[in-house]
């Protein structure tokens, strides 16, 4: 009788029932003392100051459970002048600013990309955003870097190589680095390291100038010749990572931050899959892979050593589950989400109270109606399911983290798509969408071989010397398509003309082909696998 | 403006536009593409081997008239037979109207038909009397999770009856991808690294199913429909308004406003998606109950039950599922607790 059941179990309050929203004396949930200025999540009321510790607490513990940030590591914060990365700039400033030892300890710098070009902006308002977002760039200190997205059209093919990872090292190594940086510190002594830092902040790398108008318009000829928004959405994306790349590669930075938040994660991981990127989902929204594949770095992040030193409070944190959050197709540079846990609500409120600045400034999608892309289509879904389920977000979240990198087969050393540099994941076997894009291609216009393609049949005889080439020279959209995933594919379909993309993606493209198509020449007298050397072959 | 002529055979003026590629094709024309592009699914798949008795899963809806009609023309050239076999869920006003569909289909084809009934499988449980007992606590009454259940057990039972050894049902592309975006949006790990493929091999005893028009959209299937004139039941479910599925469907139909090839990229997503092993779900054994396939002691469609006969239809719902290894006839409800949510009856 006394037996209570499960179910009714579960629903019997536990000690006092918890306050109503809105009485008077209802105080802060986490500290029961100060009065609660903002709520997060239903009935969760905090006040001032343990919202700003809960905040930074997450912030934090998201950069050291990880560890893969070194001391003394150059790291990019790609900064986009909106709430999300703004927080995140702000964060890691506060963060290198406190005297204590919990410090953090890379050395940071800013990248903000122009894209004005894309929105139609005028100069006037493009010159009066860039005075607006120097202003903020000169207030945090840090060597910043203003590019406009014009420059995507000088940036030289190696882009899209993916080079040789640097071996980052295990636990050990990590506790090692961190040990020699501490010395290194208590040598220099503390003035030693502000001079460093100051250093750093006067030397701000000012742009060549701002970028010419033909080189605008051939932008916006670009972008205007895209048929959907969709299309034209994942096209910047993609260049805009390309030029992020390059900038952090030409200026030693090893890292690269984005702000993405956790509302903005999950938005974008079910944005992928209606995009058919679903085998790409753990790299779009970034998740460690725990000791699977081929015996990368990331396989020795499971071992249950804990690190001794105060770094980050990572003593409270034990490395039992990797929580991951970086994505290293791009090889040498790694992209790092430090803002994933948060919601965009707190980083609302967060920008709200402590006055984080942020520029606001026109981009692709505004003003757009709600079904013109499959990107407004999602968030606006999402949010309006988050409305009345409001577990939506975490739930999507959640299930992005049981994504694991590996491809469904085990096939980890295929050829890269040439955009989003991952493996790809078209097979011309009897797959079910294979076949489906088959009926759906038929009707598709090729277009006329254009002067690019006749220049480049001359060029691919002279080379190989042999008939094959030449045909495959003389098609350079289709030289060009089956080197993309799926994804990509299907957004390049969009693109009625491949002749006005950036030149360091035709160029590569064409390249890859040549040596595709040199490969197979000599097939059969090539011992064993020909992929690495190739690769540690490229500077 | 004239209709052109059809892109096949050059003769006839097209009648339709298929909607994934745009091409112009006449009736006759895109049937016969239609037919061969399930064939080519079946064949490429090897779904169906020559011999096998299949067990067509018809619910008198456009989908499995449209599979059963495919199937009865490709009969003689894949070398199988056919058996229609239909459920009875119990839901009145709308199944026994679609019911009446299958019987006329049974008939004009001779097709030998089964009906198999909730109510005499699962102890009197018909969809209606699960709806008035999951009814009333605030939440929502979770009918399609019990439909659905159950339903797979009874189309496998009444297989198991006209001695079956592959089933087939009339699922299309925009049901695998309404599917992939609603396991998503749910959470469902275990789900989504179980489908993507073409249906499942039969492991532990079930028999293999199949869902030959997985590449076909729904559009296509409507289309074949009205140009062979099939009958079929077109009503929704009385219960479809709640499903949470709803949502999910609602947010395809604007992906595919948005781009035309939503559904298929879709489809292309969850068949790569690659889950961690972790959240992979076991691999299966048999029911402690049933002896049929399950992934946990008890299958999901006796847990239902189990719940439903104790008067706690939520047992089996949701994560948790605690109670389930209980034994024992339904124990009376406690008596008196201090206020809670749950509504509780008085005794």
């Amino acid at each position: 009788m006394c037996e209570m059941s499960e179910e009714y179990r579960e629903s019997a309050p536990k000690g006092s029932p918890p306050p109503r929203l809105g009485t008077r004396d209802q105080k802060c949930v986490k500290c029961k003392e100060g009065l609660p200025v903002v709520v997060i999540r239903a009935g969760d009321a905090f006040c001032r100051d343990c919202f700003k510790a809960l905040y930074v607490h997450k912030f934090r513990a998201m950069l050291g459970k990880n560890r893969l940030i070194f001391p003394g590591e150059k790291v990019l914060l790609a900064w986009s002048g909106g709430p999300s990365s703004s927080s995140m700039v702000w964060q890691v400033l506060e963060g290198l600013s406190r005297d204590s030892a919990k410090r953090l300890r890379f050395v940071p710098g800013v990248i903000y990309v122009d894209e004005g070009a894309t929105c139609g902006q005028s100069p006037e308002d493009r010159a009066k955003t860039l005075a607006e977002v120097k202003l903020v760039l000169q207030t945090t200190g840090f060597p910043w870097h203003i590019v406009a997205l014009e420059e995507v059209f000088s940036l030289p093919p190696s882009v899209l190589r993916c080079f040789a990872q640097e071996p980052v090292g295990t636990e050990s190594a990590y506790k090692a680095a961190v040990d020699s940086f501490l010395q290194q510190q208590h040598a220099l002594g503390a003035d030693g390291v502000e001079r460093q830092s100051q250093h750093c902040a006067q030397d701000p790398h000012s742009p060549a100038g701002p970028p010419t108008t033909a080189q605008t318009q051939v932008l916006s000829r670009l972008f205007d010749s895209v048929k959907t928004l969709t299309a034209k959405e994942e096209l910047l994306q993609t260049l805009r990572t390309h030029l992020i790349l390059h900038v952090a590669r030409n200026h030693g930075y090893s890292k690269v931050m984005t702000g993405d938040s956790c509302t903005r994660l999950a938005i974008k991981l079910m944005t992928s899959l209606a995009l058919g990127r679903g085998a790409f989902l753990a790299w779009d929204t970034v998740r460690l892979q725990a000791a699977q594949g081929p015996p990368r770095r990331r396989g020795e992040l499971g071992t249950p050593q804990r690190a001794v030193t105060a770094e980050y409070s990572e003593e409270h944190y034990p490395p039992h589950r990797p929580q991951g959050f970086s994505d290293e197709r791009h090889g040498d540079v790694v992209v790092v989400r430090p803002m994933r846990e948060h919601t965009l609500k707190e980083v609302a409120f967060y920008n709200r109270l402590f006055a984080v600045p942020s520029v606001c400034t026109p981009a692709l999608d505004t003003k757009a109606p709600e079904k013109a892309s499959i990107h407004r289509l999602m968030e606006a879904f999402i949010l309006r399911l988050q409305a009345q389920f409001p577990s939506t977000v975490s739930t999507v979240y959640r299930t992005s983290e049981k994504l694991v990198k590996a491809p469904r087969d085990g096939c980890v050393a295929g050829p890269r798509c040439l955009l989003c540099m991952c493996t790809l994941d078209v097979d011309t076997a009897d797959s079910a969408t294979a076949f489906g894009a088959q009926t759906s291609h038929l009707p598709q216009m090729q277009p006329p071989v254009t002067q690019a393609g006749v220049a480049a049949g001359p060029c691919c005889c002279a080379g190989m010397g042999g008939g094959p080439s030449c045909y495959r020279g003389e098609d350079p959209r289709a030289q060009v398509m089956e080197q993309l995933c799926y994804g990509c594919r299907v957004n390049m379909k969009d693109l009625p003309s491949l002749e006005l993309l950036p030149p360091y993606i035709l160029s590569e493209a064409q390249i890859r082909s040549q040596r595709a198509t040199a490969e197979q020449e000599v097939q059969e007298y090539l011992l064993g696998d020909s992929e690495d050397e190739a690769r540690t072959g490229e500077s | 403006m004239p209709a052109p002529q059809c892109a096949s055979c050059h003769t006839a003026r097209a009648a339709l536009r298929r909607p994934r590629s745009g091409q112009a094709l006449c009736g006759t024309c895109f049937c016969a593409a239609f037919e061969a592009e399930v064939l080519h699914t079946v064949v490429a798949g090897r779904l169906l081997p020559p011999g096998a008795v299949v067990a067509v899963g018809a619910s008198g809806g456009k989908d499995s008239t449209v599979l059963a009609h495919v199937l009865r023309e490709l009969a003689p050239r894949l070398g199988i037979s056919l058996h229609l076999v239909a459920v009875d869920e119990g839901i009145g006003g709308y199944r026994d109207a679609a019911l009446a569909a299958v019987r006329r289909q049974a008939v004009r084809w001779d097709l030998p038909l089964t009906v198999v009934a909730y109510a005499d499988l699962f102890g009197g449980w018909t969809m209606d009397a699960v709806a008035r007992s999951t009814a009333g606590s605030g939440r929502s009454r979770a009918c399609c999770t019990f439909c659905g259940v159950l339903r797979r057990r009874a189309l496998e039972e009444g297989a198991r009856l006209v001695g079956a050894t592959h089933v087939v049902t009339g699922h299309n592309a925009d049901d695998m991808a309404e599917t992939v975006l609603m396991n998503f949006l749910r959470g469902d790990a275990g789900r989504l690294a179980r489908g993507g493929g073409l249906g499942s091999p039969g492991e532990g005893g079930a028999l293999p199913r199949c869902r030959p028009l997985q590449l076909a959209s729904q559009k296509e299937v409507v289309l074949y429909a009205h140009f062979r004139r099939l009958d079929y039941f077109s009503e929704e479910c009385v219960y479809a308004p709640e499903a949470f599925r709803g949502h999910a469907r609602d947010l395809l139909k604007m992906l595919e406003a948005a781009r035309p090839s939503a559904v298929l990229d879709l489809v292309h997503s969850a068949e790569r998606l690659a889950l961690a092993p972790a959240a992979r779900p076991p691999p299966p054994g048999a029911c402690s109950r049933c002896g049929a396939l399950a992934s946990r002691a008890l299958c999901q469609a006796c847990a239902l039950l189990d719940g439903l006969n104790r008067g706690r239809p939520r047992l089996a719902i949701g994560k948790g599922r605690r109670g389930l290894d209980e034994e024992g006839p339904p124990r009376e409800p406690q008596p008196s607790r201090p206020p809670t949510s749950e509504p509780v009856p008085d005794f």
